[in-house]
């Protein structure tokens, strides 16, 4: 499986890791390897496994078996303070700097050098300018972080972990927000830590600056190790098909679009910094999927169609007539609903009970004469419990002590409660055990028989590939592509999601 | 309890385990208050010299003197459902008792040079005691209604907003009148000192105050929203639930809350002082963090606070009965709300 790791300058093995959530095996015997003065490349898809893995290496999380070598010797990372004195040292996306603090005593953090008990400011400016000096950056040691720019922070991030003699550096996803020419910076300073011995792992979404940068690249895919190889023996397909190379699952339910009228029509819609000139159409009884990767701007024309945030241009058009949306309030009234993907901090109310929270969207429909009815309540609750095969005790059950399946389900039937005609679905099986997943599409297919529109956001390819009638493809706040079920394969969309040929 | 409906239930998980155990908890606390006031009613009884406090005359005066945290603490507890905080209405007691009672007697005007222009009449007897309660209550609730401006507008922290008030209104009474107001209407004196059947009135208007409370919270649309909107804001939002017009109505009803409590209390004492109400604020948040409403939001009921309002009432009086110094008395209510919220946040652990 792993290549030959005998090699006496491999810096850090990891061996056979694994690790269940309650529910979930979320890496099953992964293996990686990084050598002095090497680059290597962490991709999958979403959920792959990616950070449960840094997330062991960093002492943040603990595996349940496997072993960690760092050059040669087998270590214990219990802790992150564990991880920090092996020299290993990890850059996350969100960056953990003290936006109130200087560059150096950020950099200095918790170990500042003292002349008499008194910190030495005089010796930190002159030592984190030299830090500063190796890293390129152009910060200087009393500029305030929060000040900085992103890719600014980034280096002094870097150049902090420079200063805790970090053998082992990992960059998660550190180009998610920075321009093509801090790229070529950050490569150019990558370069330079790989040519003075330091190993790094690098995660990307985006394959072109793996090809560019990475000297080997390992796949994950479910939790297990596909593939660790040089990346110059790889090509970008080899990489898509490896990551996405799950066979269809048959329990997806497939069906046809049952297409009458144009339920939902986005024109022009775009919010500055998060996503521009989005154009798509839903038509009664269909399943469009809205496909790419996290962050390129799914979610948030989602929130927008449902007023949940402002957007600052475009119009949007419910059974063809043009909606003034500017609240959840006012979607609702058109009829539209969103499950939003993280439900228990947007979707429900936790320490409400299953009924109140399936009628939470329209009150108004429980109440009589001006207060609430509990027979109303309960018949309607008890309508949906049947109907989605809610499995809890009682309605009045609070929706806390639910699984995270039946939470969905609650979520769901509340907009159906509101007899919405446009559902918006945001990763509606996320977290969600493979049981309760195929029920939550057969549901999904019901719905669309009964001529509801629904637009679908999700990150598992062969999910879209099942559900959805159409999909679109988004990347980086604008859609790139629009594709049929018929044409349709996880290669396709990766392509597209990646900014492969067509981008 | 309730036993597991058949349907769509296979075997006993130990997720449903928990629910029954959960539930059982959640009965027993519910008992566990009103064992609480029991216990120390039985205490009282048996310790204090020939039991009278468990005379009627005292259970009378007991129920009057909670009359007032009650009322006030019905209005917080809707503020604190929804995950804020009113620490202005004891201020807002000690404003609406001096406003009320100083339009009683001498209306609202001012003068302009040698015009006078006045703007509530004062008129004798009833009429008049009526447009004074209408003018304190007014006043109350526009303190709650600036409030809510500040939360939902402007975004400021309710501690703040309300603390912000707490001076604002306190110093507003003073500068209406730095003397208590005196020579208040027979009529008004009733409110707060006479009877009917034995009870005194402000019991019964208490006893009111807590059963529209009950209603509203518990029985319409808006209580639901209360709820929702303290047990998670956003999914309230999302859900097209107008949180900023729930907030707002709930701060006016703590205001008019506390000015009610801030007329009732002027027509005790037979005058309206501005320096009534003198952290009022805290002992409703304890009547109702007590009564098991949680200063996190969406948790809370208003029998839970009444319970709360009548512990406190009842160490009050029971403690005053046995000679405790005032100093102690503060030591021990302190010790039971910290018992009471530490036993809350036992329970609410799954």
């Amino acid at each position: 499986m792993a290549p030959a790791t005998e090699s006496p300058a491999a810096l850090l093995e990891m061996r056979g890791i694994e690790k269940s959530y309650p529910g979930v095996r979320a890496l099953d015997g992964v293996d990686l390897t990084v050598r002095e003065g090497e680059v290597a490349a962490l991709v999958g898809e979403n959920g792959a496994g990616k950070s449960t893995l840094i997330k062991i290496l960093a002492g943040a999380q603990h595996m349940d078996r496997g072993e960690i070598r760092l050059g040669g010797a087998p270590v214990r990372v219990d802790s992150p303070s564990d991880a920090m004195e092996l020299g290993i040292r990890v850059i996350y996306q969100e960056f953990n700097l003290v936006p109130q603090l200087t560059v150096m005593e950020n950099i200095f953090l918790g170990r500042e050098p003292t002349k008499a008990g008194l910190v030495d400011f005089r010796r930190m400016e002159a030592e984190c300018a030299g830090l500063l000096d190796r890293v390129g950056a152009e910060a200087r040691p009393r500029d305030l972080v929060g000040r900085l720019s992103v890719a600014q922070q980034q280096l002094v991030e870097i150049a902090k972990a420079l200063s805790q003699d970090a053998r082992i550096l990992v960059l998660d996803e550190p180009s998610a927000t920075l321009t093509e020419r801090e790229l070529d910076r950050l490569f150019g300073l990558i370069r330079d830590l790989r040519d003075h011995g330091v190993g790094m792992i690098y995660i990307s979404h985006r394959l072109e600056e793996i090809f560019e940068i990475a000297d080997t690249v390992t796949v994950l895919r479910d939790g297990a190790h596909v593939i660790t190889a040089p990346t110059s023996s790889l090509t970008r397909e080899d990489i898509i098909r490896h990551m996405v190379g799950r066979e269809l699952k048959d329990h997806i339910p497939s069906t046809t679009a049952h297409t009458a009228g144009e339920a939902l029509r986005v024109e022009g819609l775009t919010r500055r910094g998060h996503f521009h000139d989005v154009n798509f159409v839903v038509r009664e009884g269909e399943i469009v999927a809205l496909a790419g990767l996290v962050g390129s701007g799914r979610t948030e024309v989602a929130r927008a169609i449902f007023g949940a945030d402002p957007v600052d241009a475009g119009r949007i058009l419910v059974s063809g007539q043009e909606a003034r949306i500017a609240s959840p309030r006012d979607s609702i009234s058109h009829g539209i609903g969103l499950a939003t993907e993280d439900r228990k901090s947007q979707g429900l109310v936790l320490g409400l009970g299953v009924s109140a929270n399936v009628t939470l969207a329209d009150l108004r429909a429980i109440s009589r004469r001006g207060l609430l009815s509990r027979t109303l309540e309960s018949r309607a609750a008890d309508e949906y419990i049947d109907q989605l095969k809610i499995r809890t005790p009682s309605r009045a059950q609070l929706v806390r002590l639910l699984s995270g399946g039946n939470q969905q389900k609650v979520v769901l039937a509340k907009w159906l409660f509101t007899d919405s005609k446009v559902l918006i679905l945001d990763e509606p099986t996320r977290g969600i055990d493979v049981g309760t997943k195929t029920e939550i599409y057969s549901l999904m297919n019901d719905l669309c028989d009964r001529g509801k529109a629904i637009l679908m956001i999700s990150s598992e390819l062969p999910e879209i590939l099942g559900v959805a009638h159409r999909i679109y493809v988004m990347r980086e706040g604008a859609l790139v592509g629009e594709l049929a079920r018929e044409d349709a394969t996880q290669e396709r969309i990766m392509d597209l999601a990646t900014g492969g040929s067509n981008g | 309890m309730s036993p597991v409906p058949p349907a769509n239930t296979e075997a006993t998980s130990p997720e449903e385990r928990s629910v029954a155990a959960l539930r059982r908890k959640e009965a027993l606390s519910r008992f566990a208050l009103a064992g609480t006031l029991v216990f120390l009613c039985a205490l009282f009884a048996l310790t204090t010299h020939n039991h009278v406090f468990m005379k009627s005359t005292n259970l009378i005066n007991v129920a009057s003197q909670s009359a007032i945290n009650t009322i006030i603490a019905v209005g917080m507890t809707f503020v604190i459902v929804t995950g804020g905080i009113d620490l202005s209405v004891g201020s807002i007691v000690g404003l609406a008792a001096v406003f009320s009672t100083g339009v009683m007697v001498g209306g609202l005007g001012f003068t302009i040079g040698q015009y006078r222009v006045d703007l509530l009449p004062q008129l004798p007897g009833v009429g008049g005691v009526l447009i004074g309660l209408g003018a304190g209550l007014t006043v109350g609730a526009l303190a709650g209604l600036f409030n809510a401006m500040s939360i939902v507008r402007f975004r400021v922290t309710p501690f703040i907003a309300t603390l912000a008030m707490m001076l604002i209104a306190r110093g507003a009474g003073h500068l209406y009148s730095v003397e208590p107001i005196r020579g208040v209407p027979p009529a008004f004196i009733w409110i707060g000192q006479g009877r009917w059947l034995g009870i005194p009135i402000p019991v019964y208007l208490a006893l009111t105050v807590v059963v529209i409370g009950w209603a509203v919270l518990s029985k319409t649309p808006f209580g639901r929203r209360v709820y929702a909107v303290g047990g998670n804001e956003e999914a309230a939002r999302l859900s097209g639930i107008p949180v900023g017009r729930t907030k707002l109505l709930v701060y006016v009803a703590s205001g008019l809350c506390a000015a009610t409590a801030g007329t009732v209390l002027a027509a005790q004492l037979q005058a309206g002082d501005p320096k009534l109400g003198n952290a009022y604020e805290l002992d409703a948040i304890a009547a109702a963090v007590l009564g098991g409403t949680s200063l996190m939001g969406g948790r809370g009921t208003i029998l839970g606070t009444v319970l709360g309002a009548l512990i406190i009432g009842v160490l009050d009086n029971g403690l005053t009965m046995l000679h405790v110094s005032s100093f102690a008395q503060m030591v021990i209510k302190g010790l039971v709300i910290l018992g009471a919220v530490i036993l809350d946040q036992a329970r609410q652990r799954p």
